[in-house]
């Protein structure tokens, strides 16, 4: 019922976007038709999902297919149902919000190509979460890559949106290859393409070991961890931002989802895996949040965010590949806990960011935050959306963030009691890199929000802005509520985190209520409450004095100045600079100085800027490095028919000595 | 008597961090001073009878390294006329990760060594290790040639700390390392700093990249 | 005496005490100084005075102005309810709430220097910066601190980490309880804007951190401020105090005087660090935070080895 349902969902979503393609190209209705499928595709899939939890088990569907060696083998367990709901929540907001942003009206060269793509991204990855097959998984990832490549490419006359959209490409092909080798690895080992968990000892160390590092390389090209994250930055820059929320909230998900799928397969996970999984997130998520303080792009910013999470959500599993290689149930329980309600959480919050920062960017047309500001008295309900979106992801409490974080903490300083050799050592330092990340991510929410929606604009653009429509804010209306309600009452969520947990680790008995013993989440949500409550009552103190006292206006002091203008204003790199500074050694930031000044000084100017090392610096040389390399075999290509029929002979003659 | 020297080797551990960390040379000589005074008092913790013999060495390396030999540093950079400011080739925070990550390497590396029953406890012989590190450390990334005696000084340091291992077998280990001191005292600073000095008017070690020629 | 009136006296006197933290550190910098100085109790002179006082907003302001002082004084209060004062138990424990108190604090910061940011002035701007970045650097000493406390204690409880078994590990683990707190002492320098990370008595960019990011506050939300400040610094210290001296004679009628003896020691002992050290350029502060970092991963070394 729950994967009939589902499929049902999928389909819809997979077509919404084809009656539009039929229907006029400058009127909104196609648009509406195609936004009205996608809710409906989106709710129906939800439905099945809420089916699964409710009943609590499910029935495999098996339909007859024609490809061979396949079969359309479609299952729900606890682990596609947490990841399903991220899928289609955010596709069906978006859907929502892209009436306002992306109107047909305004675009109609490509809005009916992203209405059409927009679905069957939406397809593919629910696919490919419930496939139990691996071509069918194989089939979901393609065309959730290849619609994913024609929606980041949906302004393809900039050549700033091409290249970011080659890069994905190549990445995403990257990614393929190295699927293709682990399930077929797989089938080796297992006999079929059926994704089942494997008995213990049907794996020698080496194939275990071989597929499991094709996986982490494939699934992390996917993820964006550091250093596979090259093409995330701008692919998630250059396309419209109802896309760009879609792609790093569920998008990158999908990678994690493979991770965690391809672990649950594989038996007894040696000690170093563990390590290196969570070695891998601590980099991601410090050098992530550290890129994302250099940039002066909004929507590229929120991009390096996504790698940072994506860090702290590898870091759980790294946790609980530790606990499974230990036995170490608890550990397990909150690792993957914290990991899984970090997939939703980020999926939420990241998306009502990119949502609030598109809400911006609809209005001022430039993505540059040193060219916005004071964006707040005149896009209120967009800053308050934002700042909400902020204060999720640096996880500080009352809201969301703070719950997944916290998991992953108290799994931490769990492994403190009882541990074996140097990985403990190890284990227990990544909970100071974790505060490092919160204290960064602090600081960046705080420089964008600060240059964007505070103090005075400065810009023309930033002075003309106006809100947006609501057919924008209700969607980010929504993911406020979610986040709220996760934050305060994450109760809610156990019973199904549990269900996720025990899919993954089947000896793992009543993970949901082992979790709420291990990670007090009721006081959460008790403190959640005080912390309000105390918040309204020193609110209100000061409501009341203001109220009974004397209040006046006046310009901001600054120290005495008389004449100041918007420039004087701290800029986001300024913000930034020492950070930057710090993590010099990593950023490597390019400047621009200004020449030596002459006697009658000339109009000059100093920019900064933080390329990404790993692009510039290793893999865009290594490139062009292949790329002199094979245009040495451009000596066959000569043009000449003649040549060309003598190859075709020569590879005869080949094959007749061959045999 | 053991009990009380393990959180003296972590404050003589501390002094090298000191040491990498400020900016002033005058800081410098202090930790130095500092742990060379904590460690002329080792001896009396780790001989088995207090005689004479151990209290006037002690009270020997206590003046000399204390006293004796941060003097003669504070009047050679009166007389050199030495900026007081240290300055490292990269930067203080790299010195001090560096020192980090070789404190930590010889605190690992120390498990891995075949010591007898009695030392295996102690954080001497990591103590020992990190100040040869630590010393090394300031001989490579200090430009002055002054901070090149004191890392020298350093080095020795923890040469001393290895030797008080052996202060059982050796007895006249330590007063072979007051005459190593001695040698820094007059030959090194007398010797090398006013040469320099001389010669280039300045005392730092970049200009003796001409002498190549 | 029962956890009912246990809990009272906690709380009246974290609301209570705080300002005459400031008086004496304060009054203990002009005794250095050679003055005579304000009197202990002019905090409160202050505290009473500013919320009389009408209030002036700059126009280029909106509400996170006015939430900022809000939010930090109300993340002040909350976390003095997880630091047990005395006999290792708090009002409010539970496993994992160390690191609500840290991330408690995060919010209050991000508020605050949002706040600062809301002026579009260039001197909060600079103040919300380095602000923000040292306390990049002060967040993972003072975690890995807590790291040597729960392997010390087995528990992830603050009451639990910092109880009655503290005394028993000083014997045992001194060396590095004595790491952890000489790292701590330099994060609470450090978070609460002392000298040598900030001097709170100038007004010049060189030197502010936090006074700069407040200095277009008036009135009661600049005395709500003052207030959260204070606040922040009680907390501080007494997890200062429960580390360095856990006292605990059984007997409440002692445990609480030595406990409000001990922390206006620890007052003192600020004050003579501000007056006797100068405050450091600021490329030099990430090295003192990094080495406080260190001393603290070092006292986790030893523990471990």
């Amino acid at each position: 019922m729950d994967v009939v349902l589902t499929l049902l969902g999928i389909g819809i979503a997979a077509l919404s976007g084809l009656p539009g393609l039929f229907m006029a190209r400058t009127a909104m209705s196609g648009q509406r038709l195609t936004t009205l499928l996608a809710v409906l595709g989106a709710g129906l899939g939800l439905a099945g999902v809420g089916c699964f939890w409710i009943i609590g088990e499910s029935q495999p569907l098996v339909l007859a297919w024609s490809v061979p060696g396949a079969e359309f083998n479609v299952a729900m367990d606890g682990l596609s149902a947490i990841f399903l709901v991220p899928i289609f929540l955010i596709s069906l907001l978006g859907s929502v919000y892209g009436l306002g942003y992306w109107k047909q009206t305004a675009h109609p060269e490509n809005g009916r190509k992203l209405g059409l793509f927009y679905g069957t991204l939406t397809a593919g990855m629910a696919l490919l979460v419930i496939a139990r097959n691996s071509i069918l998984f194989l089939f979901g990832w393609e065309i959730m890559a290849l619609s994913a490549f024609f929606l980041v490419t949906t302004e393809d006359e900039e050549k700033e949106v091409r290249d970011a959209g080659w890069i994905y490409l190549v990445a995403t092909h990257v990614a393929t290859l190295c699927l293709f080798a682990v399930f077929g690895l797989l089938r080796k080992s297992l006999g079929s393409f059926a994704l089942t968990p494997l008995a213990e000892g049907s794996l020698t160390p080496a194939m275990a070991t071989a597929i499991f590092v094709l996986a982490l390389v494939g699934f992390g090209l996917k993820a964006g961890i550091m250093p596979l994250h090259v093409w995330l930055p701008s692919a998630h820059a250059a396309a419209p931002s109802h896309v760009s929320a879609i792609m790093s909230g569920v998008l990158i998900k999908m990678g994690i989802y493979g991770l965690v799928r391809v672990t649950s397969l594989l038996p007894a996970p040696p000690l170093e895996w563990g390590t290196a999984v969570l070695a891998l997130g601590v980099v991601s998520g410090v050098l992530g949040v550290a890129f994302a303080i250099g940039q002066h792009d909004l929507k590229r910013l929120l991009a390096y965010h996504s790698i940072e999470n994506i860090g702290i959500i590898v870091m759980g599993l790294g946790l609980a590949l530790i606990g499974r290689s230990l036995s170490r149930p608890d550990w397990i329980i909150l690792g993957l806990g914290g990991a899984l309600l970090h997939v939703w959480n980020h999926a939420l919050f990241k998306a009502l960011l990119f949502l609030s920062a598109g809400s911006v960017v609809h209005t001022v047309h430039t993505r540059a935050i040193d060219r916005l500001g004071g964006l707040a008295k005149v896009m209120p309900w967009t800053a308050v959306c934002f700042v909400v979106g902020a204060v999720a992801i640096c996880g500080l409490p009352p809201l969301n963030g703070f719950i997944s974080e916290f998991l992953i903490y108290v799994g931490l300083f769990g492994t403190l009691g009882n541990g074996e050799g140097a990985s403990f050592a190890g284990v227990a330092f990544a909970a100071p890199a974790l505060a490092l990340i919160g204290a960064l991510a602090v600081a960046c929410f705080v420089k964008v929000y600060g240059a964007v929606f505070l103090g005075t604009a400065r810009s023309e653009r930033a002075l003309h802005a106006h809100e947006s429509s609501p057919s924008m804010l209700v969607p980010m209306s929504a993911l406020v509520v979610c986040c709220c309600l996760i934050g305060l009452v994450p109760l809610l969520l156990v019973p199904a985190l549990g269900q996720g947990i025990s899919a993954w680790a089947p000896n793992v008995k009543d993970a949901g209520p082992a979790l709420v013993t291990l990670a007090p989440l009721g006081w959460i949500t008790v403190m959640g409450m005080v912390l309000i409550a105390v918040l309204l009552v020193c609110g209100g103190v000061l409501w009341v004095r203001l109220q009974r006292s004397v209040v006046a206006y006046g310009p901001t002091w600054r120290c005495g100045y008389a004449a100041p203008t918007s420039r004087m204003q701290y800029t986001g790199s300024s913000f930034a600079q020492m950070l930057v500074n710090l993590f010099g050694w990593a950023l490597r930031p390019r400047t621009h100085r200004p020449g030596k000044l002459t006697l009658f000084p000339q109009k000059t100017d100093f920019h900064s800027e933080v390329p990404d090392t790993v692009l510039d610096d290793a893999v865009l040389p290594a490139f062009r490095f292949g790329a002199r390399l094979f245009s040495w075999f451009r000596m066959f290509q000569q043009g000449n028919i003649q040549v060309y029929l003598l190859y075709i002979f020569l590879a005869l003659i080949a094959l007749l000595i061959w045999r | 008597m053991v009990q009380v020297l393990d959180p003296l080797l972590i404050v003589s551990l501390a002094l090298n961090f000191v040491a990498l960390g400020v900016s002033r040379i005058r800081g410098v000589i202090n930790a130095v001073a500092v742990q060379g005074v904590l460690l002329g008092v080792f001896p009396l913790f780790l001989h088995p009878d207090i005689g004479l013999r151990v209290v006037v060495l002690a009270v020997g390396i206590v003046c000399l390294k204390g006293l004796v030999i941060p003097a003669f540093l504070v009047h050679a950079m009166r007389e050199a006329n030495i900026q007081h400011e240290v300055t490292p080739i990269g930067s203080y925070m790299s010195s001090l990760l560096l020192g980090a990550i070789g404190t930590g390497l010889a605190l690992v590396f120390s498990y891995t060594l075949p010591l007898a029953a009695e030392h295996s406890d102690l954080l001497l012989v990591p103590a020992a290790l990190a100040t040869v590190w630590t010393g090394f450390l300031m001989l490579t990334t200090r430009k002055k040639a002054i901070m090149l005696v004191l890392g020298y000084l350093l080095l020795e340091n923890g040469i001393f700390l290895f030797g008080l291992l052996l202060l059982d077998a050796m007895p006249f280990l330590v007063e072979m390392g007051i005459l190593l001191d001695l040698f820094t005292g007059v030959f090194v600073m007398g010797i090398i700093i006013h040469h320099i000095s001389r010669e280039f008017s300045s005392i730092s070690t970049e200009h003796l990249t001409e002498l190549k020629e | 005496m029962n956890t009912m009136i246990h809990n009272t006296i906690h709380v009246l006197l974290a609301l209570t005490l705080p300002p005459l933290l400031l008086g004496i550190i304060g009054k203990t910098k002009a005794l250095f100084a050679g003055r005579i100085g304000p009197p202990l109790l002019q905090p409160y002179y202050d505290l009473i005075k500013l919320f009389q006082k009408g209030s002036v907003f700059g126009t280029t302001t909106t509400w996170m102005f006015r939430a900022g002082p809000v939010v930090g004084l109300a993340t002040s209060a909350l976390t003095v309810l997880f630091i047990p004062l005395v006999n290792g138990t708090a009002p409010i424990s539970f496993t994992g709430d160390l690191i609500l108190l840290a991330y408690l604090l995060a919010l209050g910061r991000f508020f605050t220097a949002s706040a600062a940011l809301d002026t579009g002035s260039s001197f909060e701007g600079m103040g919300a910066a380095r602000e923000v970045t040292f306390a990049c650097l002060a967040e993972p000493a003072l975690f890995l601190g807590l790291l040597v406390l729960a392997k010390l204690s087995g528990s992830l409880q603050l009451a639990g980490m910092l109880g009655n078994s503290l005394a028993a590990h000083w014997a045992t683990s001194g060396a590095a309880l004595a790491l952890v707190l000489l790292s701590w002492f330099i994060v609470l320098l450090a978070e609460n804007a002392r000298i040598p990370f900030d001097d709170p008595n100038t007004h010049l960019e060189l030197t502010m951190i936090h006074e700069v990011m407040i200095l277009d506050h008036s009135g009661p939300a600049y005395g709500m401020i003052l207030y959260g400040a204070a606040l922040k610094l009680f907390v501080f210290t007494a997890l200062i105090v429960r580390l360095a001296c856990p006292v605990a004679t059984g007997s409440p009628w002692l445990d609480w005087p030595i406990f409000v003896v001990a922390i206006l020691a620890v007052a003192v002992v600020i004050g003579i660090a501000e007056s006797t050290m100068a405050r450091l350029r600021l490329i030099h502060v990430p090295v003192l935070l990094v080495a406080a970092c260190l001393s603290s991963a070092f006292g986790f070394i030893l523990l471990v080895r």
